[in-house]
C-alpha cells in the first residue's frame, strides 16, 4: 500500500468505532499483540526518553526502504507506535521525511502527540525522520 | 465548623465545565488548584479600575495600587504569622523563591567546603538550585534518606549535621506521596546544630495552618497557584536578620535607594529583593485567595480534606493489585499509586478520556522515584471542593481502566 492508502485505511478503521473506549481497546489490543523489541535492543542506544513513557526504536535500510522496529513500556504508547510504523515502515527516506503524521489528529489521538504528554511519541517522530535523513545522506554519498 | 461543600463548589466556575462530554473531576490540585470567582474578579477589577505602577507615582491610581499591594503583603504576613511585613517577599513562585535564597544566601553565607543538605523526597526545584550553588562554591551537597514507608529517616538526617553544614532545604509535605514531615522537630534539631532551614511549603499552605514563628523556619517558600490564587506569584518568607545580610538577587528599578555610576545603594526590605515592576494583579489575587481560605478556615479545610483522604484511601486499597506509595501514617490529601502490570501512562490516558484530571509520571521528583524503584505513579490530590462522590466515580473509573488494560 502506498503511504496515502495506508493512512486512509487507518482512518477508515477508526471511523468504525463509536466511542473512545472502542478506539482505545483497539490500540491497547494492538499494543498487547504486536511483537516489540527483544531486551537486547531495549538499551540506552535505542531509547527515546519521555518523562511519562519510554520508546525504543531501531532502523535498518534494505533495498532503498527503511525498516523500523519499536517498543514502549506503556501499552497505549506501544499501540500508537504501531500505527505510526504502519505509515512509516517500508518507505523510502523521502516519503518518511515528507510525511507529517497528522493523520493521528483525524483518529482522535491528537493529545498523545502533545509535547506536554512527554510520552516519547513526538521525539519518536523526530527520530524516525532523523533516521530517514541519515539513510538518505548515506545513499547519496554511495551514489556519488 | 462543617463546610458547605456544594456551596463552595459554586464558587469555582471551572468545576461546572465538562471534559469530552463528561463532568470534570479535578484531582490534580497538587499541580495547581482552581480559582474561586472572587480571585478572578479581583484580578479583573485591578485592570479595569486600578492599574497603575506601584511605589512610584504620586497620582491617585498609583497610590491606590500601592496601598492594595502593601495590604496584600500584610494579608500574607497575617496568614503566615510572620513577625513583620519586611519578611514577606513577593516572587514568581516557589521555584524563584528557592533560587533567590540559593543565590543570595549562598553569596553571603556559603564557602568552599561548606555543606548543604536536601532530601530524597524533594521536588527538583528544591534540588537543582542547591546543586548549582554547590558547584559554583565548591560546597558539598548531602542527601537525607527516605525510609521504605516514604517517611524521612530522621536519625540519618541528624547524622548528616556537621559544623560545616550551613543550610537544610526540605519540603514540609511531599508533593508525590503527601507525607508530612515533622518539620518543627527537624528545624529545632537543625538549629541546635547552628544550621539554617529553608522549608518548601508549596504543598503545605493550602492544606494545613502554617505559623512561621512557631515553626521557627528561617525561610518558608510557596506558590500562590497551589492555594486557590493566580499563577505567577509566590512568597519567600525569610527571617529579617538573614534577609538583611543577603545581597539582592536581581537588580534594577524598585530595589534601589540611590544610583550613580560610582555606587548604588539598595532599598530597604522587602523591596531590596523585588526588582522591577511587580505582578500587582497576581499579588492582589493571592491576597483574595488567602482571604477566601481564611473565611472557610484553614483548620476546617484541613479537617475536611482529611475525611476525603481517608475515604479515598479506604476505597482505593480495595482495588486489586493497587500499591500506594508511602505508607507512613502522617499524610495529607495526596495519594500516589500504581496498579500491578499497568503502566501509569496507560492508566492516566484512560482516566483522562473519562474526564478525570490526575497527574502521572515522576512528578518532578526523579530522585524519589529512583529511591522507590519506580518509573512513575498516578497521583490524585484533593482540594476543598472535591467530594466523596467524585472519589466513588474515580474508583469506578480506575477499575474500568484496569479491565481494559489487563
Amino acid at each position: 500500500m502506498k503511504i496515502e492508502e495506508e493512512k486512509n485505511a487507518i482512518i477508515e478503521e477508526f471511523e468504525l468505532f463509536d466511542d473512545w473506549m472502542d478506539r482505545y481497546n483497539y490500540i491497547i489490543e494492538m499494543g498487547k499483540t504486536t511483537d516489540g523489541l527483544s531486551d537486547e535492543f531495549k538499551t540506552k542506544q535505542y531509547l527515546i526518553s519521555g518523562c511519562q513513557s519510554q520508546v525504543w526504536l531501531t532502523a535498518a535500510m534494505q533495498e532503498g526502504k527503511v525498516h523500523f522496529k519499536a517498543d514502549s513500556d506503556a501499552i497505549i504508547t506501544k499501540g500508537i507506535v504501531q500505527l505510526l510504523l504502519r505509515v512509516a515502515n517500508n518507505r523510502t527516506p523521502d516519503e518518511i521525511v515528507n510525511e507529517d503524521y497528522s493523520f493521528l489528529d483525524k483518529i482522535g489521538l491528537k493529545e498523545h502527540l502533545s509535547p506536554t504528554r512527554s510520552n516519547g511519541l513526538t521525539s519518536m517522530i523526530k527520530q524516525i525522520r532523523l533516521y530517514a535523513l541519515v539513510f538518505k545522506t548515506k545513499e547519496s554519498q554511495n551514489n556519488n | 465548623m462543617n463546610l458547605d461543600i456544594p456551596s463552595i463548589r459554586t464558587d469555582f466556575p471551572i468545576l461546572s465545565r465538562s471534559i469530552r462530554g463528561k463532568q470534570l473531576v479535578y484531582f490534580d490540585n497538587g499541580a495547581t488548584n482552581q480559582k474561586p470567582i472572587e480571585v478572578i474578579e479581583r484580578m479583573s477589577d485591578y485592570y479595569r479600575n486600578i492599574n497603575s505602577n506601584v511605589h512610584r507615582g504620586v497620582h491617585f491610581l498609583s497610590q491606590i495600587a500601592t496601598d492594595a499591594m502593601e495590604n496584600a503583603r500584610a494579608t500574607v504576613r497575617d496568614f503566615l504569622h510572620a513577625a513583620s511585613i519586611e519578611e514577606i517577599i513577593f516572587t514568581k513562585g516557589t521555584t524563584e523563591s528557592i533560587n533567590l535564597v540559593a543565590h543570595s544566601y549562598g553569596k553571603a553565607f556559603v564557602r568552599a567546603g561548606d555543606e548543604i543538605i536536601v532530601s530524597e523526597m524533594e521536588h527538583h526545584a528544591n534540588i537543582v538550585p542547591w546543586q548549582m550553588l554547590c558547584e559554583e562554591k565548591g560546597a558539598i551537597l548531602k542527601v537525607a534518606k527516605v525510609n521504605d514507608d516514604g517517611s524521612l529517616d530522621l536519625d540519618y538526617l541528624n547524622s548528616l549535621f556537621t559544623p560545616r553544614t550551613k543550610l537544610l532545604a526540605i519540603t514540609h509535605i511531599s508533593n508525590v506521596m503527601g507525607i508530612i514531615n515533622p518539620i518543627q522537630q527537624i528545624i529545632s534539631h537543625a538549629h541546635q546544630n547552628g544550621i539554617h532551614v529553608l522549608v518548601d511549603g508549596a504543598q503545605a499552605v493550602p492544606h494545613t495552618p502554617v505559623d512561621v514563628q512557631t515553626l521557627d523556619a528561617d525561610f518558608y517558600v510557596f506558590s500562590s497557584h497551589k492555594m486557590y490564587g493566580p499563577m505567577g506569584v509566590g512568597i519567600l518568607y525569610g527571617k529579617h536578620e538573614l534577609l538583611q545580610k543577603m545581597p539582592p538577587y536581581q537588580t534594577g528599578g524598585e530595589m534601589i535607594k540611590e544610583v550613580s555610576f560610582e555606587k548604588t545603594t539598595f532599598n530597604e526590605l522587602p523591596f531590596k529583593f523585588e526588582a522591577g515592576t511587580p505582578m500587582v494583579a497576581e499579588i492582589l489575587g493571592l491576597a483574595t485567595a488567602i482571604e477566601y481560605i481564611q473565611r472557610l478556615g484553614i483548620s476546617n479545610i484541613e479537617a475536611y480534606e482529611k475525611e476525603l483522604f481517608s475515604y479515598a484511601n479506604q476505597q482505593l486499597i480495595q482495588i486489586k493489585g493497587i500499591t500506594i506509595l508511602g505508607t507512613a501514617v502522617n499524610k495529607a490529601s495526596t495519594i500516589s499509586f500504581n496498579l500491578e502490570g499497568i503502566h501509569h501512562y496507560d492508566l492516566g490516558s484512560l482516566l483522562d478520556q473519562m474526564g478525570f484530571a490526575v497527574r502521572t509520571g515522576n512528578h518532578c521528583a526523579q530522585p524519589l522515584m529512583n529511591r522507590m524503584k519506580l518509573d512513575g505513579t498516578v497521583r490524585v490530590s484533593f482540594a476543598v471542593y472535591n467530594t466523596t462522590d467524585e472519589i466513588d466515580l474515580f474508583v469506578q473509573g480506575v477499575q474500568k481502566a484496569q479491565l481494559m488494560l489487563l
